[in-house]
């Protein structure tokens, strides 16, 4: 145990890169044969890492705000080094990482049939590259690790891709190119001012209010492509659309968190000041993108369009939610990018299986699928019912949470995001009425049977944690809070005054402290 | 005693579960009476909870499972008992497992049993965790959930593009109305720094004088909060601007219109504002609001009621102006009035409902009452108790209606409060129209000596099997009974015993003024339904042309009934169409042509210009300029700072 203990991150990251290099040497005369031994490694390798992630939950210490699993060896010369660990704001990230790569392997089970090797070498190297981002405690490591991840995923869209695939991994390509290279410039001049590029040293480092908002700007460029707010977005529903399945599910359950992953590893806790110049830029794009990108889902007529838009809408929550600045803010965005982790993913999948049988994500040749896939429709409902943020499912708690942060903060903000609610409602209900409800008249349609054992097996967990996280949420909240609380103690007690009245009444308990004395 | 309470509200759940995931396994029959056992035994234990919370003068607070800790913020899923729950509980459950004995009979022919059956039990599941909350959030999730069940019940029949639009509507509209809920919760915490309610109301007092900003503007804390708590109630009551989801939703089958569109969920809005009386108290701007919104949704309701034609919309339009009367108790103060005419509403608006689904189905799902009549032959039963359900409605002297809706005209006349006397006004007027159309309903579907049914449907009309007469008979004497033998405690002189703080109760409060009120105000319910009554009479049983006539003589008003004030026209136009011309605007105009115009593609056009000349390195993959770009800026870097390190 205690080997584990000690190395239990780099054995994540070693794990899946042992599975890719059983799968290079497997030869096998019948291409069959090739092919599902494969994929069983593949699974097996995903299956063995999420073991692992569970340790790593289990053995993480909830009241230790700093870094756990630590390991710290020399790499590059005396300054980069390979300094890995997690808190709580990362830890559970790498277990939505490790807990949706079986679901991904499943999934790609039978719908990929060509270059399977490489498919599934690529999909193992990206689970190392992404576990290693939400470790990574050096910053010349994390880029790495976020250029990185990049590269399979480039892989992932330009050769398992549909018809436009080389189009939408251009322009995803394009896009979260011109944002790292400046977030490079950014972690040069890090360097060259500390001295360092251990993340935890640098978060201790007070910058200048003025080099403070360049560095955020260049942060900025890169985190806000990845999110992807309002109006760098346009990369994401392309690349979705021509994603295979699996691609659109990692894309969107894990590639997405990281944009606001790194707000919070970096732009909060680094440049505090540069944050709260910038959290009104940060809230006027968010609540535009909310109110743009829903209306815009409103009248998609591709499946995974109107899913990557609304993508696009939760990412404004969060966000908003970071930007805030308080407990409620912070814990509802990173829950709220957990449940969109396991939400959108799934919804993806749902995608996936219709596709499967029809292979168009036009929505008007679907219709009436509760009458031929009854078990389908059903998960298609629940999915679309948390994805709208119904209480009691995963989507409600960081909404919520999100919403009652930024109340306290400003009542505009809530008010702008919360408009998100109803448009959300109405696009994903639209959506709904127009796949699985509705007259079952299309022959093709009528010939599509309902979920195989393999695909019910693979939406068992995902909408158990959806409802885990709805009734329950506390189990992923309490990892979450001495983190959290920490990060706003350090940095935003000092530059409190800088924020709008009301905020400075949420911490404390004094509540009423909030509302002024009026003689009425 | 705790237990019970557990029981009260997880059955239902369990009797979801197991006939929404195993309704084809274990059978219809076997779904429909483990759902409706289940329910029934919840609604046994109601009325033992209701014995001993409001007339033993017990509290209870029962403990579930922690929810959210966040920061300051901290709830659970817990129970609080009172008599206002206690209340609730009884309504809920008793409707409900009566309207799901009813829905066997009614429900005998579809082919989706289970699901019809398992939707019903996750309604009274979700009505449930709403009514018994310790708190805003749980309430919230009783909230939204009951607005899934009915959206999953409108929609029931899934094929009809109707029923889908309704549902889609009901949903959506009751979403708007959330909005304003969730920001309220969200002022809530605020100011309070709790989100329970015994913590909110045991110190609204201290903020009685503070002041909030709200989209920039400081105003009356308390105020905004209970406005915005009370935009939600207009969404899920349907009052006037938020209800045009409610006469749509009676595309989904009768009994849940009975059991959701009219006893229960929609008074979810009342019990919203009951439950926050303590805060509405200290604000009569609100109350003021509420008066005005309630007594004009009495009011526009009724009027439109007057002249469709289907005979379920009469009857929506009906609840709707019933709830309007409701909150025009609320607005009044008199909320043990208003959660009084909750309590007998339900027993005759179900028993209305179910009647009207007992002619639907005697009339093979015929529901327009201008092709019935003289059905009192064929289903003498249902017009028996429906005619009694009138005389409830209508406020008959002694049968249940007459001592609750006369109680909040009379408090409307005897109230100080800003907007009462509009309200008497309108109250009384909505009364005089409530005994015209509800007379009207029941002359055109049950009287005559002929019939305007084509003939085979009129001859084979018969009553429904014994599951379906038994509900509506239980109902019958909850119609003529419940006034009478609960007015003391809800509203008489036991009233502060029966609530024991559970609601705002003053002595010498607008309840007792109703009692003095001159002769002339409280014979006044009782002149306008006779008026109207025997108008109805008039057109539709004596002078038959008359309503024609009168039509066409006042076109213009007529029409502007029929199309319910225009209200859907005008949402139309100002919501619905401009959010898809929206989204469609920006997402050609914005995404593709501007922002990818002058970003990705403007620069690859760009880059393709100068990438003409440098061919030779060209592969044609664009993934291989990515890795040899990533590999470049890495090794720079690595070079870079190795070199550097140390410096």
């Amino acid at each position: 145990m205690i080997f584990l203990q000690n190395y239990l991150l780099s054995l994540m990251m070693l794990v899946p890169m042992i599975g890719a290099f059983f799968i290079l040497i497997i030869r096998h005369q019948d291409k069959e044969i090739e092919k599902r031994n494969i994929r069983s490694v593949a699974l097996l390798a995903t299956l063995a890492t999420f073991a692992l992630s569970c340790l790593l939950w289990a053995g993480f210490d909830n009241a230790d705000a700093g870094f756990q699993f630590t390991e710290n060896y020399a790499w590059i010369g005396d300054t980069v080094r390979y300094n890995i660990g997690v808190d709580g704001i990362s830890m559970l990230f790498v277990v939505l990482t490790a807990f949706l790569m079986p679901i991904v392997v499943l999934g790609s089970w039978e719908s990929v049939e060509t270059r399977v090797k490489e498919y599934m070498i690529a999909f193992l190297l990206l689970e190392t590259l992404m576990i290693g981002v939400f470790c990574a405690l050096d910053i010349f490591l994390f880029y790495v690790f976020f250029e990185g991840g990049l590269i399979p995923m480039y892989l992932l869209i330009g050769v398992w891709g549909g018809v436009n695939r080389i189009y939408a991994s251009f322009k995803f390509f394009l896009y979260t190119l011109l944002g790292s290279v400046l977030m490079l410039v950014a972690i040069l001049y890090m360097y060259m001012e500390t001295g360092t590029t251990d993340i935890p040293l640098l978060m201790t480092h007070h910058f200048a209010p003025s080099v403070q908002t360049w560095l955020w700007l260049a942060f900025f460029a890169s985190f806000a492509v990845k999110m992807p707010m309002w109006p760098v977005h346009t990369w994401l529903p392309d690349a979705h659309v021509q994603a295979p399945t699996g691609g659109s599910v990692i894309l969107a359950g894990v590639l997405l968190k990281m944009g606001g992953y790194g707000f919070l590893r970096f732009s909060l806790p680094m440049f505090p000041d540069a944050s709260q110049d910038f959290a009104w830029l940060i809230f006027a794009l968010s609540i535009i993108a909310v109110v743009y990108t829903s209306l815009v889902a409103l009248v998609q007529e591709d499946i995974k369009k109107l899913i990557a838009y609304s993508s696009v809408a939760h990412m404004g929550f969060v966000t908003i939610g970071i930007f805030v600045f308080n407990a409620n803010g912070i814990e509802g965005a990173i829950f709220t990018m957990l449940s969109h982790g396991v939400v959108s993913g799934a919804l993806f999948l749902c995608v996936g299986v219709i596709y499967d049988r029809l292979h168009t994500r036009e929505i008007k040749r679907y219709g009436g699928l509760s009458v031929n896939m009854k078990i389908y429709a059903t998960i298609f409902v629940i999915l679309s019912m948390a994805s709208v943020g119904l209480p009691g499912t995963s989507g409600f708690v960081g909404e919520f949470l999100v919403l009652n942060g930024s109340f306290a903060y400003n009542s505009w903000v809530s008010f702008g995001a919360a408009t998100g609610v109803i448009l959300g409602a109405a696009y994903m209900l639209y959506l709904v009425r127009r796949l699985v409800f509705g007259e079952l008249d299309k022959d093709d349609v009528k010939a599509m049977p309902d979920l195989s054992l393999r695909e019910k097996i693979i939406f068992a967990p995902l909408i158990a944690a959806v409802f885990w996280m709805g009734i329950y949420p506390n189990s992923f909240l309490d990892p979450v809070h001495a983190s959290v609380e920490k990060l706003i103690s350090t940095h935003f007690a000092v530059v409190k005054h800088a924020a709008p009245a009301p905020a400075e009444m949420q911490g404390e308990h004094a509540a009423p402290a909030h509302a002024e004395h009026e003689a009425h | 005693m705790e237990v019970i309470f557990k029981y009260i509200v997880f059955l239902p759940l369990v009797g979801f579960l197991i006939a929404g995931m195993f309704g084809r396994k274990i059978g219809d029959r076997m779904s429909q009476l483990l759902t409706a056992s289940l329910v029934t035994i919840a609604a046994v234990l109601s009325w033992v909870a209701f014995k001993n919370v409001a007339f033993g003068g017990e509290k209870y607070a029962v403990h579930v499972l922690s929810w959210v800790t966040s920061g300051d913020l901290s709830f659970n899923w817990a129970f609080k008992i009172d008599t206002l729950t206690a209340v609730m509980l009884v309504v809920v459950n008793t409707v409900s497992a009566l309207v799901h004995w009813y829905s066997m009979g009614y429900m005998h022919e579809d082919p989706d049993k289970p699901r019809f059956f398992a939707y019903l039990s996750l309604f009274t599941f979700a009505m449930l965790m709403l009514v018994t909350s310790d708190n805003l959030v749980q309430m919230f999730f009783g909230w939204e959930g009951v607005g899934l069940a009915s959206y999953l019940l409108i929609g029931f029949w899934f094929k009809k593009p109707s029923a889908n639009a309704a549902a889609i509507k009901a949903f959506v509209v009751n979403r708007v109305g959330d909005f304003g809920f969730a920001l309220g919760i969200y002022a809530v915490f605020m100011l309070t720094g709790s989100v329970m309610f015994d913590d909110i109301f045991a110190r609204a007092g201290e903020f009685q004088n503070y002041s909030i900003n709200f989209l920039g503007h400081d105003y009356h804390a308390l105020t905004v909060i209970c406005l915005l708590l009370f935009v939600g109630a207009m969404g899920k009551s349907a009052q006037l601007g938020l209800h045009t989801w409610l006469p749509d939703a009676m595309e989904g089958p009768t009994p849940v219109s009975a059991l959701i569109h009219a006893a229960t969920m929609v008074t979810a809005g009342v019990f919203l504002v009951a439950r926050f009386s303590p805060v509405f108290e200290f604000s009569p701007t609100a109350l003021h609001v509420v008066t005005i919104v309630g007594a004009s949704t009495a009011f526009f309701a009724a009027t439109v009621g007057l002249v469709q034609n289907d005979i379920k919309r009469v009857i929506a339009y009906s609840t709707c102006s019933q709830l309007g009367y409701m909150f025009l108790a609320l607005g009044l103060s008199a909320y043990g009035a208003a959660i009084f005419h909750l309590f007998t509403h339900a027993f005759f608006k179900a028993l209305l409902f179910l009647g009207a689904g007992s002619v639907i189905h005697a009339m093979h799902h015929e529901q327009d009452m201008r092709n019935m009549g003289g059905l009192w032959r064929k289903i003498p039963f249902t017009a028996g108790v429906m005619f009694v359900g009138n005389l409830a409605i209508t406020g008959f002297p002694y049968l249940s209606g007459y001592f609750s809706k006369d109680m909040i005209i009379e408090a409307a006349y005897a109230s100080h409060s800003a907007g009462a006397q509009y309200g008497f006004v309108l109250a009384v007027a909505a009364a005089f129209m409530t005994s015209f159309y509800s007379w009207r309903l029941w002359i055109m579907t049950f009287a005559g000596p002929g019939t305007r049914a084509d003939h085979h449907t009129f001859d084979h009309a018969h009553e429904g099997p014994w599951t379906m007469r038994i509900p509506l008979l239980v109902l019958t004497v909850g119609a003529i009974a419940a006034g009478g033998y609960f007015a003391a405690s809800f509203i008489g002189h036991d009233r502060f015993d029966f609530w024991n703080g559970a609601l705002m109760t003053h002595v010498d409060d607008v309840m007792d003024h109703a009692h003095h009120v001159p002769a002339g105000v409280k014979w006044a319910p009782f002149v306008v339904m006779v008026l109207g009554a025997a108008l109805a009479a008039w057109f539709y049983q004596r002078k038959t042309d008359l309503p024609q006539r009168t039509a066409e003589m006042w076109d213009g008003l007529y029409a502007f009934l029929l199309n319910k004030w225009y209200f859907d026209e005008l949402y139309n136009f100002l919501f619905v169409r401009p959010a898809f011309w929206l989204g469609r605007t920006f997402w050609k105009r914005g995404d593709e042509q501007t922002i990818d115009g002058f970003g990705p593609n403007g620069v690859s056009a760009l880059v393709a210009g100068i990438a003409a000349r440098a061919r030779k390195l060209q592969s044609g993959y664009v993934y291989h300029y990515a890795f040899a770009m990533i590999i470049g800026l890495a090794g720079l870097v690595t070079w870079f700072m190795a070199s550097g390190s140390g410096h």
